[in-house]
C-alpha cells in the first residue's frame, strides 16, 4: 500500500517504522520493515495476518513499551516517549492481578494515577455495573469464568478513559458464544468512549465484524499487503452479521488474500 | 440404606435413593475412613515404640546407647518440670527460640530485600550472582565456629548462624519469584499507569509472595537448626547446650527428650506458619507450595 497521507487528526501514526530484534544466538532480524499505518480519531481498525508476523510488535511500539529501531511512532500527534497515559491495552493472556478482587482490579489504574480511593471506588462500581458484574465485586479472578475475567479486564481498561485502545487477540481464549457476547459489549463500550481502536486478531470474522478497516499484513518482516473498508453500517449485531451478504463477500475476498500470504510465507512461524 | 456403596468417590445405589441419603452415606464413609487412618497411625506408633522398648529390655540393642521409650518419657517429664543443669527447660527453650527467631526475622528480611532488588535489576544480578553462588556452596554450619570466635558465646553468634541458614533459602525464592512474575501482568500494570515503585509494590512483591511464603515455611526449621548448631559449639544455655551436656554425661534419655522438645516446637511453628499463609494468600485457589531449598 502507498503510505497514506498523515493528516493532523490521526490518533496513531507509524511512519517508516522498522523494528529489529536480536535472536538468542545474537543474529539480528526484522519483524517490521518500513511499516506505515495511520489510524484516525475514533476509528476501529483490525490487523490480521499470519502468526508471528509482527502484529503484537506493532502494538508494543504504540504503547511505548517497545521502541522502533528506526522511523517514528506518533500518538495524538506527539512522538511516543515512554508509556502514554491515553492508551489502554487489553491482553490476550489473563493480565488481571489474582490477589485483588474485582473492584480492586478495576480501580488499579486510577489508584496508580493518584486518584483518591473514594472517587476511584465510585467510578469502579459504575464500570463493574456496566460490564454486568455488580454481584461479583468482591470475587477474586480465580473464582470467575474466562468471559467474566475479560469483562473485568475491559472495565479495568475503560475506567482510565483511554483515547486509544489496543487489543491483542483479547478474546481468542473464549468459547464462540461468549466471544460474540464480548464483541457486542466491546462495540457498545467503544461507541460510548469514542476511542480509536487497533484490534489484533487472526480470526478474520472477528476482524470484519468489529472493524471499520481491516489491514492484512504479510509474513515477517511485516508490511501492509492490503486494506479493506468494511462498509457494513453500525450499530452492528455481531450474532447476525455473519449472515449478511456484504460480510460474506468481504470474508471471501480477504480470505483469498490471506491464503496467498500463508502459502508464500510458510517458512516463517515463531513468536508474535 | 444398605443399597448405597461408596468407593473412592464412585457411588452405586439402588433406584429411588434420594440425594440426602447419598450425602449422608458419603459423610459416614468419610468419617469411617478418617477413623481408620487415625487408628492405623496409632498402631504404627505402638509397633515402633513397642519393638524399641522390647529390643532394649532384652538387650538386643544396647540400652546404654539407645535407652527405652519409657525412660525417655520419664526423663522428658523431669526435664519439663525440673529442667536440667539447674536451669528450667523454659529458659533453655527461650534462649534457643530467641536466637532462632531473631535470626529468622533478620535473615528473611534480608533475603526478601536482596532477592527482590537483584530480581528487579538485571545488572545487579549479573554482577552478584557469582558471589551468591560461591557463598551458597559453603555448608552453612561450618561458619558456626567462626561466628562463635568473632561474636562470642552469647546470643549474637547463634543469631548469626540462624541468619545464614535462612538468608539463602529466602533469597533464592524471592529472586525466583520476582523473575517468574507474569510479563503480561507487568505490562498491564505499566500501561494502567504504575510507576516503577508501584509496580514493585503492587505487582512484583505480591506475585513473588507465594514463593517467599513457601520459603519462610521451610526456613524456620532451618533457623532452629542454626541456633542449635551454634549452641553445640559454644554456649551456656539453650536446647543445643542441653544436648551437648547430656552427651558429655552419657545421659541418652535426656538427649532424646531434648530432641522431642525441638520436634514439638518445630511442628508448632510449622502449624502457625500455615495459618499465616492461609491468611496472606486467601486470593489463591488451593495449590501446592513451590519452595526450593
Amino acid at each position: 500500500m502507498a503510505p497514506s497521507e498523515f493528516h493532523s487528526q490521526s490518533a496513531i501514526e507509524l511512519i517508516n517504522v522498522s523494528r529489529r530484534f536480536l535472536s538468542p544466538q545474537g543474529k539480528s532480524f526484522a519483524t517490521l520493515n518500513d511499516f506505515n499505518l495511520s489510524v484516525a480519531n475514533g476509528e476501529f481498525i483490525a490487523l490480521v495476518g499470519p502468526t508471528g508476523c509482527g502484529k503484537s510488535t506493532t502494538l508494543n511500539l504504540i504503547t511505548g513499551l517497545g521502541k522502533p529501531s528506526s522511523g517514528e511512532v506518533r500518538v495524538m500527534g506527539k512522538r511516543v516517549e515512554g508509556i502514554d497515559p491515553q492508551i489502554g491495552f487489553v491482553f490476550q493472556a489473563d493480565a488481571l492481578f489474582p490477589w485483588r478482587n474485582v473492584l480492586d482490579n478495576v480501580i488499579a489504574g486510577p489508584l496508580f494515577r493518584g486518584e483518591p480511593r473514594k472517587d476511584a471506588v465510585l467510578r469502579g462500581r459504575d464500570w463493574i455495573n456496566r460490564v454486568g458484574l455488580a454481584a461479583f465485586e468482591g470475587h477474586y479472578p480465580h473464582q470467575l469464568s474466562g468471559g467474566m475475567r475479560k469483562r473485568v479486564a475491559l472495565a479495568q481498561t475503560f475506567i482510565n478513559r483511554p483515547k486509544i485502545l489496543l487489543m491483542d487477540e483479547p478474546f481468542s481464549a473464549l468459547d464462540v458464544q461468549t466471544r460474540v457476547q464480548m464483541h457486542e459489549e466491546l462495540l457498545s463500550l467503544w461507541s460510548d468512549a469514542k476511542a480509536s481502536v487497533v484490534f489484533v486478531t487472526h480470526d478474520l470474522e472477528e476482524a470484519i465484524g468489529l472493524a471499520d478497516k481491516v489491514y492484512v499484513l504479510t509474513s515477517r518482516p511485516a508490511t501492509i499487503k492490503s486494506v479493506y473498508e468494511i462498509n457494513i453500517p453500525r450499530p452492528r449485531v455481531i450474532s447476525e452479521i455473519r449472515y449478511d451478504k456484504k460480510f460474506i463477500d468481504l470474508s471471501r475476498l480477504i480470505w483469498r488474500d490471506l491464503k496467498e500470504i500463508v502459502q508464500s510465507g510458510n517458512s516463517v512461524a515463531q513468536g508474535g | 440404606m444398605v443399597a448405597i456403596s461408596i468407593n473412592d468417590g464412585a457411588i452405586t445405589y439402588a433406584l429411588g435413593t434420594s440425594d440426602a441419603e447419598i450425602e449422608a452415606a458419603a459423610r459416614n464413609a468419610a468419617r469411617t475412613r478418617h477413623m481408620k487412618v487415625v487408628v492405623w497411625r496409632l498402631v504404627v506408633l505402638a509397633i515402633l515404640m513397642g519393638s524399641w522398648e522390647l529390643s532394649a529390655r532384652n538387650t538386643w540393642i544396647d540400652p546404654f546407647f539407645y535407652s527405652y521409650p519409657t525412660e525417655i518419657i520419664l526423663r522428658l517429664w523431669e526435664f519439663i518440670w525440673e529442667g536440667s543443669d539447674g536451669v528450667s527447660l523454659w529458659v533453655h527453650l527461650y534462649y534457643t527460640l530467641t536466637a532462632a527467631l531473631i535470626g529468622f526475622l533478620l535473615g528473611a528480611l534480608a533475603g526478601i530485600v536482596c532477592g527482590i532488588a537483584l530480581g528487579r535489576n538485571r545488572m545487579l544480578s549479573d554482577i552478584f550472582s557469582i558471589y551468591i553462588k560461591v557463598l551458597n556452596a559453603i555448608p552453612r554450619v561450618v561458619l558456626a565456629p567462626i561466628f562463635i570466635l568473632i561474636l562470642g558465646f552469647g546470643l549474637a553468634s547463634k543469631v548469626a548462624v540462624a541468619f545464614v541458614m535462612v538468608f539463602f533459602i529466602v533469597f533464592a525464592n524471592a529472586f525466583q519469584g520476582v523473575r517468574e512474575a507474569d510479563r503480561a501482568m507487568i505490562a498491564n500494570a505499566q500501561i494502567l499507569g504504575a510507576s516503577s515503585w508501584q509496580l514493585t509494590r503492587s505487582v512484583i512483591i505480591p506475585s513473588a509472595m507465594s514463593w517467599i511464603i513457601a520459603s519462610l515455611h521451610l526456613s524456620f526449621s532451618f533457623a532452629i537448626v542454626g541456633a542449635i548448631v551454634g549452641e553445640f559449639i559454644g554456649s551456656n544455655k539453650g536446647i543445643g547446650h542441653v544436648i551437648q551436656l547430656a552427651r558429655g554425661l552419657h545421659d541418652v534419655p535426656l538427649m532424646f527428650a531434648a530432641i522431642i522438645v525441638v520436634l514439638v516446637v518445630v511442628l508448632a511453628a510449622e502449624y502457625a506458619m500455615t495459618l499465616i499463609e492461609h491468611r496472606l494468600v486467601k486470593w489463591r485457589p488451593a495449590s501446592s507450595s513451590d519452595a526450593q531449598a
